[in-house]
C-alpha cells in the first residue's frame, strides 16, 4: 500500500486523513453494513455523555440549500455503554478510534474523559465544547476563551489520551479561541462544529425544528470552515482536523491547503454512504493532479 | 447495499399533485436478489439530482414491484423543490436510488383464511397495494378501507377493488362517504390484523381506539430523514419503555413499519 495518504498526529499513525465528522457516523454500526471501516483513516464516534440522552423532539432536521440544519441534541447511550457495547465492537477494525466528548458540567467532562481514555482502544478524544443543539453545555464551554480554556485544561489533565477540541465557528474571533485551548494544552483543534441556523415552515408559521435552531452543516458552510482554518492554522502551531461540507477528494485538498493536517466527512456520508471509500480512492488522482508526492505537503500551501 | 442508477421507465401524474414512476432496477442478480428486491412496507431513497442543491435523498415507499422485470412502482406527492424536481424528470433518464431501506410489513403472522384491515390515508395509500397483494396471493381476506381529502386527489381505488374489498371515504364526501378512514370501521366485523399507514393524526386515533383490545396491528412512520440508514438520529419515534427500555427507535432503520401499541405518536 502506498504510504502517501499517510498522516501522523503525535504517536498516532492514519493510513490516510479521511474520517467520519463525530455525529454522522453513529458508531460506526450503520455503515458498516456498506463497507469495511479498517479503510478510512479513524472513526469518530457519536458525542458520549456521561448518562444516556434522549435528545431532542422531532423534527430535528431541515434541508437548507446545499446544506442541512441538525438538532438531534447529542442523543447517545452514555459512557458505560459507549465503553461496554461500542468500542469493543469497534476494535474488530483496523482503526483508530477516537471519541467525542461531550457534558453539561466540567465534572461529567473530567469523568468522562478519565474513564473513556482509560479504554486501551481509545485513541484520542475530540472535546465536544461547540454543541450548538444542548440547553445546557456544549457550545457554551465554546464560546467564552477563559471557560474554554479551564475546561482544555481539566480533561487534558484527566485524559490518558491525547485531546483534541472541536472548535464552535460560533464566535466573533476563533484564533481566540484556538490560542485559549492551545494554552491549555491542547494536543490539537478539530474545526468547525456546525453554525447556528434556523428555517420556518410557511403553513405553520413557525421554526421547522423542534428545537428552534440549529447546526447548519453542508457544502453550504465550506468556505466559512476554509477561513477559519486559514487563520487559525497560520497563527496556532497545533494540528487540525477540518471538517465542514466536505464532499469530495478536491475538498479534502482544499482543507489542507487552507491548513488542515486531516479532515471528516460529515453530512456528505448521508447522500453517499459510499463518499469516503471513494474519497479515500480519489485522493491519489488529485495528488497526481497536483504534482504532490504526500499528501501532509499540502497542509498550509495555501498561506500567503 | 448499494446505491444503483435505475432508468426511469415512467413518470407521470395521476390525480392531483400525486405522480407515479417507474424505475428499472438492472442491479438485480441472483447473489443480491435477497437484499435488492424490495418488501411491501421499505422504501427507497432516492437523489433528486446530482448537485448539492437540494442535498438530502428523498424516501418514497413502494407502491408495486414487478420481478419479472425488475421494475419499482412509486407512487409520490409534491410537496417541495425535491419531489417537484422528481416529477420533471424525463423517460429514460437515470435516478439514484439507495434501498430498499428500512423494515417492512412483518407479514409472516397473517395466516391463510385469517382476515386483515388495511387502513390507508393520503400519500400514505401506495405502500399498502404491495402489501394486499402479498397477503392476497398467501390467501388472506383483505378488507382495504382507504381515505382521501377529495376526489380530485385520489388514487389507486380500481387497482385496490380489483384485489378485494374496498372501501373509500373523503373529507369532503367528493368520493366514497364523508369523513376519515375510521369512519369506514363497521364495528360489526372483526380483523386478525391491521396495517396502517396516513397521517399521525389517523394513526394516533387508531391507537385510541384499538389499543385496549386484542387485535394485532402495525402502523408504517413518516419522520424528515437525514441518513436513512440510522447513522444520524433525525428521525426518532418514541416508544413505550415498557416494550423497548431504550425508549425510543429509529424510523428509518428500526421502522419505518412498528407495532401500534409500541410507538408514542
Amino acid at each position: 500500500m502506498s504510504h502517501r495518504l499517510q498522516v501522523k498526529f503525535g504517536d498516532i499513525t492514519l493510513k490516510n486523513p479521511i474520517m467520519p465528522a463525530s455525529g454522522c457516523f453513529g458508531f460506526g454500526r450503520d455503515y458498516a453494513k456498506f463497507y469495511d471501516l479498517s479503510q478510512l483513516g479513524a472513526v469518530v464516534v457519536k458525542a458520549t455523555t456521561l448518562e444516556e440522552r434522549i435528545g431532542n423532539p422531532t423534527p430535528r432536521l431541515a434541508e437548507t440549500p446545499s446544506g442541512m440544519l441538525n438538532a438531534i441534541g447529542l442523543q447517545n447511550p452514555g459512557v458505560e455503554a459507549v465503553i461496554n457495547e461500542e468500542i469493543p465492537w469497534l476494535t474488530q477494525f483496523d482503526v483508530p478510534i477516537i471519541v467525542n466528548v461531550a457534558g453539561s458540567m466540567t465534572e461529567d467532562y473530567i469523568e468522562v474523559a478519565e474513564r473513556i481514555s482509560a479504554v486501551k482502544d481509545v485513541a484520542m478524544i475530540e472535546l465536544n465544547i461547540s454543541c450548538p443543539n444542548v440547553k445546557q453545555g456544549g457550545i457554551a464551554f465554546g464560546t467564552d476563551k477563559k471557560v474554554a480554556h479551564e475546561l482544555t485544561k481539566a480533561v487534558k489533565k484527566a485524559s490518558q489520551v491525547p485531546v483534541y477540541v472541536k472548535l464552535s465557528p460560533n464566535v466573533t474571533d476563533i484564533v481566540e479561541m484556538a490560542e485559549a485551548v492551545a494554552e491549555a494544552g491542547a494536543d490539537g483543534l478539530s474545526m468547525i462544529n456546525t453554525l447556528l441556523g434556523m428555517r420556518f415552515d410557511l403553513r405553520t408559521r413557525k421554526p421547522i425544528l423542534a428545537n428552534q435552531t440549529g447546526g447548519l452543516s453542508g457544502p453550504a458552510i465550506k468556505p466559512v470552515a476554509l477561513r477559519m482554518i486559514y487563520e487559525v492554522s497560520k497563527r496556532v502551531a497545533l494540528p487540525i482536523i477540518g471538517m465542514g461540507g466536505i464532499t469530495t477528494a478536491e475538498d479534502v485538498a482544499e482543507f489542507f491547503l487552507a491548513g488542515a493536517s486531516a479532515v471528516a466527512v460529515g453530512t456528505a456520508n448521508f447522500v453517499d454512504p459510499y463518499v469516503m471509500p471513494k474519497i479515500i480512492q480519489d485522493l491519489e488522482r488529485v495528488l497526481d493532479e497536483m504534482g504532490v508526492k504526500s499528501i501532509t505537503e499540502l497542509t498550509g500551501k495555501g498561506w500567503s | 447495499m448499494i446505491p444503483f442508477m435505475g432508468s426511469i421507465i415512467q413518470n407521470e401524474q395521476i390525480a392531483d399533485r400525486i405522480y407515479r414512476i417507474v424505475i428499472e432496477n438492472t442491479t438485480i442478480n441472483e447473489k443480491n436478489q435477497k437484499q435488492m428486491i424490495p418488501k411491501p412496507g421499505q422504501f427507497y431513497y432516492i437523489r433528486v439530482n446530482d448537485t448539492t442543491d437540494p442535498l438530502l435523498r428523498r424516501p418514497i415507499s413502494i407502491q408495486d414491484f414487478d420481478g419479472k422485470r425488475n421494475h419499482i412502482k412509486m407512487l409520490y406527492r409534491t410537496e417541495g423543490i425535491g419531489t417537484t424536481q422528481i416529477s420533471q424528470k424525463k423517460i429514460g433518464e437515470k435516478l439514484d436510488v439507495l434501498g430498499p431501506l428500512g423494515n417492512g410489513f412483518t407479514i409472516e403472522d397473517a395466516e391463510e383464511n385469517g382476515s386483515v384491515l388495511l387502513l390507508g390515508g393520503g400519500i400514505g395509500i401506495p405502500p399498502l397495494y404491495y402489501l394486499k397483494k402479498e397477503l392476497v396471493a398467501k390467501k388472506v381476506q383483505v378488507t382495504t378501507l382507504l381515505g382521501y381529502q377529495t376526489l380530485s386527489d385520489s388514487f389507486l381505488i380500481d387497482e385496490f377493488k380489483a384485489l378485494g374489498e374496498t372501501r373509500v371515504a373523503s373529507m369532503d364526501g367528493s368520493i366514497g362517504i364523508k369523513g376519515t378512514v375510521l369512519q369506514l370501521i363497521s364495528e360489526l366485523e372483526k380483523w386478525d390484523t391491521f396495517y396502517a399507514v396516513g397521517p399521525t393524526g389517523m394513526l394516533k386515533a387508531i391507537q385510541q381506539k384499538w389499543g385496549d383490545t386484542a387485535i394485532n396491528g402495525y402502523v408504517s412512520l413518516e419522520e424528515r430523514m437525514g441518513c436513512g440508514v440510522g447513522a444520524c438520529y433525525g428521525c426518532i419515534v418514541k416508544v413505550d419503555p415498557s416494550i423497548d427500555k431504550k425508549g425510543y427507535k429509529k424510523v428509518c432503520s428500526d421502522g419505518p413499519v412498528f407495532s401500534f401499541r409500541e410507538v408514542i405518536l
